[in-house]
Parts: C-alpha cells; sequence; structure tokens
C-alpha cells in the first residue's frame, strides 16, 4: 500500500517535471521560418498549398462512387466543416476509436461514399484534409483529452518523452528544451502541428503531419512509425493538447 | 525567342547536366560558361550592366524555392521597351532558367517567380530591348539548404 | 487534370495598369530526382505558358527546370479592351493546361 503510494508521487512528480518543460509561451510553427517563408504561408495566393485546397474543394462537390457527394451530408463546408479539424484528432464514437481527421474523412469516404479507401498521403486524401482543415483556420485547437481519449492521450505523452533512436532522442528534447535554437541550418520550432498538412518546399508538396512526424523519426536515426499508426495518432492528440489555444494555420508552408 | 532558339540555348549545355553523383553530393557544382548561350540571345552586341534589377534574397534557407523578382527601368512605350528577358544561373546543372518575352500590352518591365538554386551563386539577367539593344543585371545568393537530419518519406 | 490559379482584378479603368497573378501545380521534374525505390524520374517541366487577352498575346515564358515546382509568376499589364484573359501551359509530357478569367474595361 505504501510502496504503491510512494510509487504514484515519484510518477506525479515526474509528470510535473515533464510538465514544467512545456514551452511558454506559446509560438506557432512560422515564426520559426524566414520571412520569406512566412509571407508565403500569408499569401493566399501564392501559398502553393492552396492548389490542394482547390483540389479539395473539387472533390467535395464531385460525386462519389456511390454518386453521393460530400455536400450533399454535410451541406456547406464553410459552415459544417468549420471546427472540425481543430478538435480532431478525437475518439469519434460512431467509429468507436481515436481518428484523426483523415481517417475520419477515409471513414466518410468507404461508409457512406461506396468507395474504397484512401491511400494516406495520395494526393487526394491530402487534397480533401486540407480542404477540410482550411475551413478552422484561425480557429483555436481544442481536442479533448478526457474520457474515451484518455488512454491514447496518456500513450502520446509516454512516446513524447520517450527517448529513441540512434541520438537517443526524444521529441521533449528538441521541442521543449532546444525551440529556438538551430539545428545545422534549421531552426528548431516547438512542435506544434496546427500548420499541417503543410507544404515543405524541401518535399516541394505538400505532406501530412505523419509524413513530418516520421521525419522527425528518421531524424535520430529511429525506427519510424507508420504513417496512420496507433502510435502517430497518439502523438497527434499529445501534440494537439499541448498546442491548445494555438489557432489552426492549415496550409502551413514550411521549409 | 523562339521555343527552338530556347531548347537550344538550354541544350547548349545539357552535356554538364549529367552530373556524376558523388560531385552533386559534395555540391561542387563548376561555374558553367554561359558565353556561348549569350552570344545566341544577342548576336554578338554589345550588353550595358545597367537597369537591370534582379531582386533575391540575399541568404535563401532552401533551394527548391527562392522568390526572384526582375524589374528592368524602362518606359515600356511603343518604341523604346523591353522584349524579352533572360535568366541564367551558372551553378545550375542546366543554367538557363526561363525566358520571357513581353507583348505590347505589358505595363512594366517586370516579372515575380520562384526559382531552384543548386548552390550559392550568381543570378544573372538579360534584358533585350526594342531597337536591338541589351541590358544585363546580375546577384549574388547564398543558400543554405535544409538541414540533412530528415529525408523525404 | 490541372489544377491552377489565376488572379486578376475583375473590372479595370482604360489605361490602368494590374497584376496578373498565376499559380501551377506541377511538379516541374528535373530529371535527377529518384523514387524511393532507385528508379529514376523522367525530366518533365512545364516548358511553355503563354497569357493571352483575347487575341493579344501577353505575355510568352519557357521555362526550364530552374523553375520551382508549382510554378509561380506575377507581371502587371495594361488590358488594351474587354475580354477573357487567358493562360495557357503545356508540359513535357504534352499534357495541357489552361485557366481563364473576365476582365470588364470601362
Ligand atoms: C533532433 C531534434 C528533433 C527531435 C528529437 C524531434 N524533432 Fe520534430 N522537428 C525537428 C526539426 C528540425 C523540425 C523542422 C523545424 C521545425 O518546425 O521545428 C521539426 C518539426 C516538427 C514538427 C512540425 C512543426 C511545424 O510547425 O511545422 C512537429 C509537429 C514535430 N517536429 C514533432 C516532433 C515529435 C512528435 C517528435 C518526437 C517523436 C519530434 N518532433 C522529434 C527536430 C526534431
Ligand atoms: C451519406 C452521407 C455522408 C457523406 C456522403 C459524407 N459524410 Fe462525412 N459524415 C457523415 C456522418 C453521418 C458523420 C457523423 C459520423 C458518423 O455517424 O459516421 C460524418 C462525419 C464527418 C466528419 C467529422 C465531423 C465532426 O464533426 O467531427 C468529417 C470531417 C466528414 N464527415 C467529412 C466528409 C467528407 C470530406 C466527405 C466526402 C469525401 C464526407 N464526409 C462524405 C455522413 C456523410
Amino acid at each position: 500500500m505504501r510502496a504503491a503510494a510512494l510509487l504514484l508521487a515519484a510518477f506525479a512528480a515526474a509528470a510535473f517535471a515533464q510538465e514544467a518543460k512545456r514551452p511558454s509561451p506559446l509560438k506557432p510553427g512560422p515564426e520559426f521560418q524566414s520571412p520569406d517563408v512566412r509571407a508565403l504561408q500569408a499569401d493566399d495566393f501564392a501559398n502553393p498549398g492552396m492548389l490542394w485546397v482547390a483540389r479539395g474543394g473539387e472533390l467535395w462537390r464531385a460525386p462519389g462512387a456511390n454518386g453521393k457527394r460530400c455536400a450533399d451530408c454535410h451541406g456547406v463546408d464553410a459552415v459544417s466543416m468549420k471546427g472540425v479539424s481543430a478538435r480532431h484528432p478525437r475518439h469519434d464514437p460512431s467509429l468507436g476509436r481515436l481518428t484523426d481527421l483523415s481517417g475520419r474523412i477515409d471513414a466518410c469516404r468507404t461508409r457512406y461514399q461506396g468507395g474504397p479507401a484512401l491511400a494516406r498521403e495520395s494526393p487526394d486524401a491530402l487534397a480533401l484534409e486540407a480542404f477540410v482543415a482550411h475551413q478552422s483556420r484561425g480557429l483555436p485547437v481544442k481536442v479533448s483529452t478526457e474520457g474515451p481519449a484518455r488512454a491514447a492521450f496518456e500513450r502520446g505523452r509516454a512516446l513524447y518523452f520517450t527517448r529513441v533512436g540512434q541520438l537517443n532522442l526524444a521529441c521533449t528534447h528538441c521541442h521543449d528544451e532546444r525551440w529556438g535554437r538551430t539545428l545545422l541550418a534549421e531552426s528548431i520550432s516547438q512542435g506544434h502541428a496546427t500548420g499541417w498538412p503543410a507544404y515543405r518546399l524541401e518535399w516541394q508538396s505538400l505532406g501530412s503531419l505523419h509524413r513530418r512526424l516520421r521525419a522527425c523519426f528518421f531524424g535520430v536515426r529511429a525506427q519510424q512509425p507508420a504513417a496512420g499508426s496507433e502510435d502517430l495518432l497518439a502523438l497527434e492528440l499529445y501534440l494537439a493538447g499541448r498546442a491548445g489555444g494555438l489557432a489552426v494555420e492549415v496550409p502551413g508552408v514550411r521549409r | 525567342m523562339s521555343r527552338r532558339l530556347f531548347l537550344q540555348v538550354a541544350g547548349g549545355l545539357a552535356a554538364g547536366a549529367a552530373l556524376p553523383a558523388a560531385a552533386q553530393a559534395n555540391r561542387i557544382l563548376p561555374v558553367q560558361d554561359i558565353a556561348p548561350l549569350i552570344e545566341k540571345i544577342t548576336g554578338g552586341r554589345p550588353i550595358d550592366k545597367r537597369d537591370v534589377t534582379v531582386e533575391l534574397p540575399s541568404l535563401a534557407e532552401n533551394g527548391n524555392s527562392v522568390p526572384l523578382r526582375i524589374r528592368v527601368a524602362s518606359p515600356m512605350s511603343a518604341t523604346d521597351r523591353v522584349t524579352d528577358l533572360h535568366v541564367f544561373a551558372e551553378r545550375n546543372p542546366r543554367p538557363l532558367i526561363a525566358a520571357y518575352h513581353f507583348g505590347p500590352a505589358m505595363a512594366r518591365a517586370q516579372v515575380d517567380t520562384r526559382i531552384r538554386l543548386a548552390v550559392e551563386q550568381r543570378v544573372f539577367v538579360i534584358a533585350s530591348l526594342s531597337g536591338g539593344r541589351f541590358l544585363s543585371g546580375e546577384t549574388h545568393v547564398v543558400v543554405t539548404s535544409a538541414a540533412c537530419i530528415d529525408e523525404g518519406i | 487534370m490541372a489544377i491552377a490559379r489565376l488572379q486578376v482584378p475583375s473590372t479595370v479603368r482604360a489605361g490602368e495598369a494590374v497584376e496578373v497573378r498565376v499559380l501551377v501545380q506541377h511538379p516541374m521534374e528535373t530529371g535527377f530526382r529518384r523514387e524511393a525505390d532507385g528508379r529514376a524520374v523522367p525530366m518533365n517541366v512545364v516548358h511553355s505558358l503563354v497569357c493571352r487577352l483575347g487575341a493579344v498575346e501577353i505575355l510568352r515564358a519557357e521555362f526550364g527546370t530552374g523553375v520551382s515546382a508549382n510554378p509561380y509568376l506575377a507581371f502587371w499589364i495594361v488590358p488594351p479592351a474587354s475580354g477573357e484573359l487567358v493562360v495557357e501551359w503545356v508540359d513535357d509530357a504534352g499534357a495541357k493546361g489552361r485557366v481563364a478569367a473576365p476582365i470588364a474595361v470601362s
């Protein structure tokens, strides 16, 4: 009994120490980009990510395999999809599991449009996700980390603080302890996901958050979890909880 | 200049495009001699080094997409105007980046675009003027490409 | 199918200079890139782009591999008359694209 209490206390202290490292004040990704990249993101015409948003808008209005359009069930995108991205990932009651926006859209494609699953990172999946997420631009991120989402959130938190790879670093070592510093030619941000899916100059394309996270795993020479895996979904939920209050900025532009 | 001439000019150094992988990795891209390409555009006539402004960030974070603005001081009148722009980057595997040909409805001798720069180098622009005259301008850019800590997929 | 964007004011006073902005979705493959499995991706760029207002050619451009992926171009014109501003392009694979926007000159 006493041992258990001590253990609990130790865990609580550890958790507190971890939380204490959280960046303050919270700064969104663009603050760590060059003026040119910031200007490109802010320019709604020249931001290349807007090409994917435009394509997503076409898909939103196009009939699916069974003839049903997203718009047939969801009506006006700017109304029905407003705020949806800001509360994802979430425990989706109709699916009975944690899902991110991309997974939710895919569920609608297979369940309600009679279509085949959308491969993650495929052009159409990215376009739809960017289009839906764009409807939440400017709204503060606010995900539920309680109830059915609690376990995934804790799993994400644990992953965030776990050292991995040949470099033996955890997310926290870069994004909580070293933000604002330069790593080779890149300046390290606080690691918020509010701009994703984002257009990366390095990729010369829009890419998903999971692709970005896999790049971080690669950066420390660690095994990369698969896109859409429970680990990356849990990390995504933890990141969203940690970024609570920052505004959605999709489509972001990054170097 | 016609599309065919662009291809001739662009292809002039095609051999240089097939750089050995090691050379690319080390980023020792040689400065290519663009004199023959320029000769094709000017026919050997003189070029005045003035009035062409080549705006680039002095330090580009990622060579995949560097904002470029070209401006030529020109009245753009019926008789005194810029007719063509040719943009070169001598250390790119294919140095001729783009050519622009202006019709009479162009209000300014100006274009904005985004270009790829393989390495730190000089970007050089020739403006062809009505009456067979030529102007040029250039700017030096440092390219600090993205940190090599992650990969694409 | 090609996604592209074209921005120009829909109404213009006669003699007024306005900016035309074009953004085309295209990878502008250099021919130097390799897929994850090592296959070389063949060169394929938008090699020619032309902007017309009615029958009047306003600007013609030729691009090489030095133009960034998803090419962006902006320039200033004085529209000589009302009409449809059309931008058309073609890539090395022969794929063509087009965007258009009406301009009313008053
Ligand atoms: C070795 C340092 C390092 C580690 C460890 C690391 N990252 Fe990153 N991360 C970076 C760099 C560098 C970037 C690109 C610049 C930036 O936006 O911070 C980045 C970008 C990001 C971004 C995008 C931020 C934006 O605004 O675009 C997120 C999100 C992120 N990392 C999350 C994580 C997570 C989650 C982990 C742990 C699995 C992690 N990172 C581990 C260095 C690191
Ligand atoms: C036949 C009707 C139908 C079609 C077609 C449809 N959906 Fe849905 N969608 C729903 C329903 C119903 C829900 C609520 C969850 C559930 O019951 O499955 C939902 C939920 C969603 C959500 C989550 C909303 C939230 O508040 O969390 C998103 C995002 C979404 N759909 C996007 C799309 C997109 C994008 C398309 C087109 C590719 C689409 N849907 C097509 C019926 C549809």
